[in-house]
């Protein structure tokens, strides 16, 4: 059963940006906004390495994750190939400019998880901001 | 809506890479149809020389397997060739009958060996090497006869000869001029070439003409005989004299040919529109290409034609050749034979197996022979493509690009030497089996398509080098083609150039002026073009364009580093690296209060807090009082001091408090990448100048100023710029130089790349010998920085939306 809640508006995510919401004990969802004012949800964690894709940079319906690089679909939380993986996405609905979220979604999927990688980074990895435009 | 349907004509390297472009751009446009001769799926081509030398099998050549043919749902008719076309009906006719009605017709017929008009040319056992029936009767003939000859020493030739000789075969080489690929080498690396070649037991006969082929009474060859009267025994004879490009099918359905198919810069025929062509039957602009790359790079025009994009053009491409026969290096590029008003620097070792000529027009490289020792090939080939003056590297050109300070890959230079479990790129933990694997299986063939894959040499790239000699062994080389230019990412087709000299021209101010004027592919671009295009607009027109935080990478969006478990780094500045009771006080109080885990000195003279929550960051700025250090930035970094003359018994100049000045002029300065500096009081040169994008260093008669050095992932040993009396000159000079990169760099290139792209003159010329500009540079700069404002404490100003540090609830 789902149970809907506002939590911000719509404004109050910067185009082509995103915010968060915290979740208690378990890893923060993302909430991303397109050039074309679409809402997206996502777990804000990265399927490569955890990285928190709420910092990334978001162009057409996709954001780069902070970490390495990787493109993940907001629609689907899916790894653009050639990197494969996906991240728990959450439903969202826009009512009247106001952001709502499934609160029993949030309560229930992907718990437990933490931002904090589960396997740790080999050797020395240059962040995206960092390495050279290829 | 009814998909159009593409029929191709030709199944090989050129036409099938031309499917797969169109492929991943609009799958779902056409049924496709494609005819091939040849009984065979898309095979690589250029591998045949080492099946013949029994390196590989014809398995593992295979690129498109049937599976993918069926995948993509294309209809493949193998072993049938297309003799008819009726262009008025639209309809392809094949030998046997087979007809195909066509939207779109590719025409990828490839090329047809040259066979000279000798007496005996159709005798049986003489044959020509292009495909796998070529191959399988050599290596079948190798098994039951002896003698073989070899008609033409070029690439095609040699490759035929020495994979004959390793299957046991006694090997005769006739060639016309008097030294091998006389067409690639020059004399002296053609004598070489034979020399190494004769040791392995071939014969050869140059500057021999052949007259006749003699048959023996079973109608099989028996001889080869020269004009001079002479003769050789032959129980096979390769011919290899050259290829001609495929124009039968062509030429038959009144498409204009000359020399090729001719095409415009989009690959479709003069003749009709709804015809296209790519590969070695194509001509364009006059020239039918012989290898792959060029090929390859038509397909991706082609196919963004096909997929009606309207985009892409193909300009031409320059070529180079490599020669595949294991334990071989050649290399040759350009006009490497040199002529009237060309220079020539040449280093010959005989002795030793190796020979590099360089070839030097107008102060610039336009060609180059390497045997022996080809490392460099890929350093000069970009040097000749970029059209780069060479005038202020000319002394160390012969030596090539110092592979020395290269990191990472346990200092390994040559990737045959490596075992299959050995890391290849250390950024991303990348072995060399794994990339050898990937090329073979995925038919992988440019270094860009290996970094796709395997993300080997896609951070760093100090192991470039290295996956370049592994798609040699595997792929057969290097097939990234060399368009004359590139384009800044895949939404657009301008360069980085063009991006930065249309927002000076047309006076562009936002980024989405950019994307309409420029026509961008996508509607708000992506992470590589966004704050490549930001930092244009805001370093084009400061005070003018606003800054768009949404394009900036989050480091530069938060003023902090992000560090691998999404919490942030704080690094605030230190005048010069230096510091005092209070501030070291305020640091500690700011670790106790915000249980910061983790405090280190960096490798820039100043203190990093590591492991700040993001939501913490602002009340850590304010907690520490101290202006940001940028660390996290496209920015000014550092400026490295030593304790200089106020201290230190051999110090000849104050450089601790020029560092300081320096730092406080510049910082807060954006640019193309990161900038560092360091000042040093005297030669022993304590605070590293020698390899920073400015390093000064004092002498006892004034400072000496040091540009485009680099430490990082490849060590680059900075260039005296000038020496000057004054500190305030040298706050001029300086502020100059990184004036004008920040005008003319391209995103993300260091001082060190830009340097080594316009030349190191280019910069004297602006800032030594032009005073008037050097001042005007240094006030632009001036310009810029005036106002700026401290990120970590004027947010609105800085535009630093501060609703990123808060989560939107919490539950
Ligand atoms: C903190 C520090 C290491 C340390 O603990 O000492 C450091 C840390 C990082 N360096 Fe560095 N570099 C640090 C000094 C250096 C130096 C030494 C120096 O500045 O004197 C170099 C060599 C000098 C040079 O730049 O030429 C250096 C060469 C690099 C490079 C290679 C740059 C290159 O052009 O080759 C990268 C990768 C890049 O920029 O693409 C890099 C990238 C990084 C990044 C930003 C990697 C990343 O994207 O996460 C690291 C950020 C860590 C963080 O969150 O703080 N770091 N890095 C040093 C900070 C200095 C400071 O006070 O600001
Ligand atoms: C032994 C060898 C070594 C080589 N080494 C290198 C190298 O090291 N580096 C490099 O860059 N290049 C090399 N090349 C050249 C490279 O292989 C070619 O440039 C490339 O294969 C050309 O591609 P293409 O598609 O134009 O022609 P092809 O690959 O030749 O494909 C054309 C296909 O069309 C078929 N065809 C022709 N007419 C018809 C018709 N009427 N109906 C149906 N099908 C038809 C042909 O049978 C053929 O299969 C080498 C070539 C050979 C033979
Ligand atoms: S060398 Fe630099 S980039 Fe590499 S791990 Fe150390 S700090 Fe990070
Ligand atoms: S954690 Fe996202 S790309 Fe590596």
């Amino acid at each position: 059963m789902s149970d809907w809640k506002t939590f911000c508006r719509v404004d109050d995510i910067p185009v082509l940006g995103s915010r968060r919401i915290a979740r208690r004990g378990s890893t923060d969802v993302a909430i991303f906004r397109s050039g074309d004012n679409t809402i997206f949800a996502l777990l804000d964690r990265c399927p490569h390495k955890g990285g928190p894709l709420s910092q990334g940079i978001v162009f057409g319906q996709s954001v780069a994750c902070p970490l390495h690089n990787w493109t993940i679909g907001l629609d689907d939380g899916c790894a653009k190939a050639p990197d494969a993986g996906c991240t728990q996405r959450f439903s969202v609905k826009v009512v009247a400019g106001e952001v709502l979220l499934d609160t029993q979604e949030l309560a229930t999927l992907a718990l437990g998880t933490t931002a904090v990688p589960a396997t740790v980074a080999r050797g020395a990895e240059t962040a995206a901001a960092e390495r050279p435009a290829v | 809506m009814k998909r159009m349907k593409l029929v191709m004509v030709g199944n090989g390297m050129a036409g099938v890479r031309t499917l797969e472009e169109l492929l991943k751009i609009a799958p779902e446009m056409y049924d496709i149809c494609v005819f091939s001769a040849e009984p065979h799926p898309n095979y690589n081509r250029i591998l045949l020389s080492p099946v013949l030398a029994g390196e590989q099998t014809l398995d593992e050549i295979v690129l498109n397997p049937l599976a993918w043919y069926a995948e993509h749902g294309i209809k493949l008719h193998l072993g049938k060739k297309v003799v008819d076309v009726s262009r008025a009906r639209r309809i392809v006719i094949a030998a046997d009958g087979t007809e195909e009605s066509y939207d779109r017709l590719l025409i990828a017929t490839g090329s047809n060996p040259f066979i000279p008009p000798l007496p005996g040319r159709d005798l049986q056992g003489v044959i020509a090497f292009r495909d796998i029936a070529d191959t399988n009767v050599m290596i079948e003939t190798a098994r039951t006869h002896k003698h073989a000859v070899v008609i033409g020493g070029g690439l095609l030739g040699l490759e035929a000869a020495n994979g004959l000789i390793t299957r046991g075969m006694d090997v005769t080489l006739v060639h016309i001029a008097p030294w091998l690929m006389d067409r690639q080498l020059d004399g002296v690396a053609g004598d070489l070439l034979r020399k190494s070649l004769e040791l392995r037991g071939m014969k050869f006969r140059v500057e021999t003409h052949t007259s006749e082929l003699v048959g023996g009474p079973l109608g099989r060859v028996t001889a080869v005989k020269f004009k001079d009267g002479s003769e050789v025994r032959a129980d096979l004879v390769v011919m290899a004299a050259g290829i001609r490009p495929n124009t039968e099918l062509a030429e038959k359905i009144g498409l204009h040919c000359a020399r090729g198919i001719v095409v415009n810069d989009t690959m479709q025929t003069v003749t009709d529109p709804r015809i296209y062509s790519v590969g070695e039957c194509a001509a364009h602009r006059g020239i039918a290409y012989g290898l792959v790359a060029p090929l390859f790079e038509q397909g991706k025009v082609c196919a963004t034609h096909l997929a009606e994009f309207g985009i892409g053009r193909y300009a031409g491409s320059t070529t180079s050749t490599k020669l595949k026969v294991t334990g071989i290096d050649l290399f040759s590029a350009g006009n490497f034979m040199g002529g009237p008003d060309c220079e020539e620097i040449v280093m010959s070792d005989p002795y030793g197996g190796v020979y590099k000529k360089l070839v030097i027009q107008q102060d610039k490289l336009v060609g180059a022979c390497l045997y022996g020792d080809t490392v460099d090939g890929s350093f000069y080939f970009k040097l000749l493509r970029d059209g780069r003056k060479i005038g202020d590297m000319r002394d160390k050109l012969m030596f090539g690009e110092s592979h020395l300070g290269d990191a990472g890959h346990q200092g390994q230079s040559k990737a045959a030497a490596m075992a299959d479990s050995d890391e290849v790129c250390g950024c991303n933990g990348v072995t060399k089996g794994t990339i050898c694997r990937a090329i073979k299986d995925k038919g992988l063939f440019t270094l860009e398509e290996v970094r796709k894959v395997t993300k080997a040499s896609a951070s760093c790239g100090s192991c470039t080098g290295l996956v370049e000699q592994l798609l040699m062994f595997t792929a057969g080389g290097d097939y990234s083609a060399a368009p004359k230019k590139k384009a800044l990412c895949a939404c657009t087709d301008a360069s980085h150039q063009e991006v930065r000299d249309t927002i000076r021209e047309t006076h562009l101010l936002t980024i989405d002026a950019v994307y309409r004027h420029l026509s961008w592919r996508t509607p708000n671009g992506c992470s590589a073009c966004r704050p490549a295009v930001n930092y244009y607009l805001i370093s084009t027109w400061p005070k003018e364009a606003k800054d768009d935080p949404q394009s900036h990478f989050i480091n530069e969006r938060s003023h902090a580093n992000i560090q691998k478990d999404g919490t942030y780094s704080v690094v605030p500045r230190m005048w010069g690296g230096t510091t005092n009771s209070s501030e070291l006080r305020r640091i500690a109080d700011t670790i106790d209060k915000f249980k910061i885990p983790t405090v280190k000195v960096t490798g820039g003279q100043r203190i990093d807090l590591l492991g700040v929550k993001k939501e913490d960051l602002p009340a850590v700025w304010q907690s520490l009082g101290m202006p940001s250090g940028h660390a996290y930035g496209k920015t000014l970094r550092t400026v490295k001091t030593c304790v200089g003359s106020e201290w230190c018994r051999f110090g000849t100049q104050d450089s601790t408090k020029l560092g300081i000045d320096l730092e406080r002029a510049l910082w807060r300065m954006y640019a193309p990448h990161k900038v560092k500096l360091a000042v040093s009081g005297c030669p022993r040169n304590c605070a590293e100048s020698g390899i920073k994008d400015v390093g000064i260093i004092g002498v006892d008669s004034g400072w000496e100023i040091y540009v485009a050095g680099n430490a990082g992932i490849k060590t680059e040993v900075a260039h005296f710029f000038v020496k000057l009396k004054t500190a305030a000159e040298v706050l001029e000079y300086a502020g100059a130089f990184l004036q004008l990169y920040r005008e003319e760099g391209w995103y993300l290139e260091r001082t060190v790349h830009y340097v080594a792209r316009v030349g190191l003159d280019y910069c004297k010329t602006r800032v030594l010998d032009d005073a008037a500009n050097r001042k005007a540079l240094w006030e632009r700069l001036q310009f810029s920085l005036d106002g700026e404002p401290d990120p970590w404490f004027e947010f609105d100003k800085a535009g630093v939306d501060a609703r990123q540090f808060q989560p939107l609830g919490v539950i």
